[in-house]
């Protein structure tokens, strides 16, 4: 992919990122907080990606600490949220 | 292993992934609305499940073994932390959760940087150099910074402003030391040498730079992370050519932002002077001793407490943090539930940056079962303490210091407040006459339609209780 149509969806991704948060009330904020962290745990793709390819011990060894980095934050992260929100409740 | 080819088509994962930024997105969307957000938070781990699934479909993606080691040891220890984590601990556990996603950053840009050398024969192309050293140095930092935030949300280290002299020149020699060895990268030296330079540089800088911040200021700190961390991930998307990584890390990096601007808001202070240690210089030695001496305060006790809360129509509780340290959340329920069985109105006042994350406390009453629509924000409360008979402030004091009001002169000057001391009456809650997290006295204390009420809150709340119960 060029890099023109990488920056273009970087700054379209921003504006819907702003778009989308700031309508959050305040009384969400941590549970957001704690989702968009679970999201950003994405990065474990990156891992994904490299480990294929990767040659030598140190490699193999960084990217599995980095698989194993991302999946923490994803699977903690979407774990925690939904703790946090099973207690957000209307009076019955 | 083989796979029916049009699974491992890069335009069909391409696809796929597509759904998962709609999820995303449509996931971010519901969390507006406390009846919809649990659902929301579903719907995007489901798009990050697409988005894994999808990525394992690539051809080249293999040796499924480590894959599975990886995620076997993340899950192992991701599924019982998030399980067993108390809510009152909830920042630490989101700092830790950051920190790690940060780390993963850092390592995947260094691997990257690495086979770049060694199957291209030399540094990569500039479009995708940049992103790497961009991604390993912010990277690094967010990871050292959020177990620094980790480190004093746990108390593992000092709560307190920890500077050293000359830090700010330090940490801009930090700072300059990491460009410079990425410009000097970017420029056309080959080497790991100075790859490791960045990172450990920006290690340090990620220490030092959380280390002088006070636990008032954490819940800026986190935000702030938490956006870098997003934004370390879209540069190794673009370093990788990953579509999914850029959409999803600059959500978080977009999202991460506002939420950092709209805390320092809320505490009147730009991010700048945050990260300068502000309050540090402040709270050293604050005058608790003397001043509690000289001005008079009225004291009060349950009893009286009971007695005017049981005949107030409107009754507005002001919790702080002070309260989830003394666990008295679930009492201060029940005695909410006390006084609305007599008919009155019971409402929480939550400041924005009550807690140590930004909505900490609502986290904290809705443990306790408070509904969340009676938990009001500061905009929609101050208004109504005018016609408030009885405000109740426990545990929180510089959210309620009408000096950020009125005395130009304070420290907080300009901080937006809970406006309790509209109320007709105020009790305020205290352990002892010390000051608050900012070492700041509050004029409130000694106002005349003010009354304190000495203790420990828990135990404060429950004699109160019992006290109500016997009218």
């Amino acid at each position: 992919m060029d890099l023109l149509t990488e920056l273009t969806i970087l700054v379209l991704a921003a504006f819907v990122g702003f778009e989308v948060i700031s309508k959050v009330p305040n009384t969400l904020h941590t549970p957001l907080m704690s989702a968009t962290n679970a999201i950003h745990g994405i990065v474990l793709l990156g891992g994904l990606l490299l480990i294929g390819e990767a040659s030598g011990f140190l490699d193999e060894l960084l990217l599995v600490i980095a698989i194993a980095f991302g999946t923490i934050n994803v699977v903690g992260g979407f774990l925690v949220t939904d703790r946090m929100l099973e207690m957000f409740k209307r009076r019955d | 292993m083989y796979t029916a080819s049009f699974l491992s088509d890069p335009d069909f994962i391409r696809v796929l992934y597509i759904f998962a930024f709609g999820c995303f997105i449509y996931g971010l969307h519901l969390l507006n609305h406390p009846r919809s957000a649990r659902r929301g938070n579903i719907v995007a781990a489901v798009g990050m499940a697409i988005a894994v699934v999808a990525t394992l479909l690539y051809d080249f993606v293999g040796d499924y073994l480590l894959i599975v080691l990886g995620i076997g040891l993340g899950t192992a220890v991701g599924v019982p932390a998030a399980r067993s984590v108390k809510m009152t601990a909830m920042p630490q556990m989101v700092a830790l959760f950051n920190g790690v996603g940060g780390g993963a950053v850092a390592l995947i840009s260094f691997v990257e940087y690495r086979e770049a050398l060694e199957h291209t024969g030399g540094n990569p192309v500039l479009e995708q150099l940049i992103p790497i050293l961009f991604a390993g140095i912010v990277g690094s930092i967010s990871f050292w910074g959020s177990n620094i935030a980790f480190g004093k949300l746990q108390e593992i280290l000092p709560g307190r402003p920890i500077q050293l002299p000359g830090q700010k020149f330090i940490n801009l020699g930090l700072l300059a030391t990491a460009v410079g060895c990425a410009i000097a990268i970017a420029a056309g030296t080959e080497s790991q040498g100075l790859f490791l330079v960045i990172l450990v540089s920006a290690a340090v800088l990620g220490n030092m730079f959380v280390l002088p911040i006070g636990g008032a200021d954490m819940p800026v700190v986190i935000s702030l992370l938490n956006a870098f961390t997003g934004l370390s991930a879209a540069a190794a998307g673009m370093a990788l050519d990953n579509v999914a990584l850029i959409v999803a890390g600059m959500l978080v990096g977009a999202s991460g932002s506002i939420l950092t601007k709209q805390m320092a808001e809320a505490m009147n202070r730009s991010i700048a002077n945050i990260f300068a240690g502000g309050f540090g210089g402040v709270s050293v030695t604050p005058g608790a001793d003397g001043d509690g001496e000289q001005k008079p305060v009225r004291s009060t006790d349950a009893a009286d407490v009971a007695i005017q809360l049981a005949y107030a129509s409107k009754v507005v509780v002001a919790p702080g943090y002070g309260m989830a340290v003394a666990q008295a959340q679930h009492t201060v329920r029940e005695l909410a539930d006390e006084l609305e069985k007599r008919g009155i109105r019971v409402d929480f006042a939550i400041h924005p940056v009550a807690g140590r994350m930004p909505g900490h406390m609502n986290v904290l009453l809705a443990e306790a079962d408070v509904p969340y629509d009676h938990l009001k924000e500061m905009d929609e409360i101050n208004p109504e303490f005018a016609q408030t008979d009885v405000a109740l402030v426990i545990g929180a004091n510089d959210v309620t210091n009408p000096a950020a009001r009125e005395n130009e002169g304070s420290p907080i000057y300009g901080m937006p407040i809970l406006d309790v001391d509209k109320a007709a009456q105020v009790i305020v809650l205290k352990r002892s006459m010390n000051t608050g997290f900012a070492g700041i006295d509050n004029p409130l204390f000694y106002n005349e339609n003010t009354a304190l009420l000495f203790g420990d809150a828990k135990e404060s709340v429950a004699a109160v209780l019992s006290a109500v119960k016997e009218l």
